[in-house]
């Protein structure tokens, strides 16, 4: 039998939905993930998966994710994504990927500048990656969204460059399937919520799988990315 | 020495807020505003009298932090 995918969980002070995604980690590998300090030096020996989860962390001061971008522990991540390292940035784990540099573009606030917190169904873009192998390409999923700057921006050559090769992880849609400005909760360039870095072992998205999976607290749609990862190894 | 530095969002990058504040300042009745835009300001205090050295500072603080300069201009202002 193969190892269990091992996962390291960074903490930035305001990080809060850690021990969310804790759980769905375990639920699908089991195996618990360890939790990893902002200001820590390495990660753990053997870490397969860094996940930076959801929050605000430095209370979203300068800009969301900002400060968290330039933490001592992001030089291990760096350094851990150029060995081919995978990484998961949920939410605000997102924007601190965006901030940091090592995925493209960044979160502007919400077109309507609210704070958003509901149900939204998504559209599987590409499913032959190690985070949605359990998903089929353009199967619809229910997830949750809570933010407030979700509104994925990038200039038009990178978001070409995105569709042409395949890095789009997730677009908003409608139950139905169909993306387009209607279902569009946030303004996003595209109605993309997450995208791959260029090796395709970084995902960042705004919405959050980590709270779906359990049939008895809203659905499992977000299980699947827990599993992919799960099967990756 | 001391310094200012504005962060503006980049034109061609939509400012919500901006948007807002210039609704506002419409609907209040303030007379021949065209349009805002929001921006940031950082008053620093550097702990040297060099020209180059503050220059060099600050464009380090801009560029390694306080700009997303996928989305944002600064500009520097000092003694």
């Amino acid at each position: 039998m193969t190892k269990a995918l091992q996962a390291a969980v960074l903490l930035f002070p305001g990080s809060n939905r850690e021990k969310d995604v804790a759980r769905a980690i375990t639920q699908a590998t089991g195996q618990a993930p360890s939790f990893v300090w902002h200001d820590e030096r390495s990660l753990p020996p053997g870490t397969d998966l860094v996940v930076l989860p959801g929050g605000f962390s430095y209370g979203d001061y300068l800009r969301c994710g900002a400060i968290a971008a330039r933490a001592r522990i992001m030089d291990s991540v760096r350094d851990h994504a150029e060995r081919g390292g995978l990484v998961l940035g949920i939410c605000n784990g997102f924007q601190i990927l965006c901030e940091s540099g090592l995925l493209p573009g960044v979160l502007l606030r919400n077109s309507d500048q609210r704070f958003i917190c509901k149900f939204q169904a998504l559209r599987v873009e590409n499913a032959a990656t190690r985070f949605t192998s359990a998903y089929k390409k353009n199967q619809v999923i229910h997830v949750a969204i809570a933010h407030g700057e979700g509104n994925y921006f990038v200039d038009a050559e990178t978001t070409a460059e995105l569709n042409i090769s395949g890095r789009i992880a997730f677009r908003y849609c409608d139950g139905f399937g169909r993306a387009d400005q209607r279902a569009n909760p946030n303004g996003s360039i595209e109605d993309i919520a997450g995208v791959f870095s260029k090796n395709f072992n970084i995902l960042g998205l705004m919405p959050h799988p980590e709270n779906l999976i359990d049939a008895l607290t809203g659905g499992e749609d977000g299980l699947g990315l827990f599993a992919s990862l799960a099967d990756s190894r | 020495m001391k310094a200012r530095i504005v962060v503006t969002l980049k034109s061609g990058v939509l400012d919500p807020q901006g948007k807002a504040i210039e609704g506002a300042l419409k609907s209040i009745g303030v007379a021949n505003i065209a349009s805002v835009r929001q921006g940031k300001v950082f008053d620093i205090e550097l702990d040297t009298a060099d020209g180059e050295a503050t220059q060099r500072a600050l464009h380090e603080a801009c560029e390694k932090l306080l700009a997303n300069t996928i989305i944002e201009d600064y500009a520097i202002w000092h003694d």
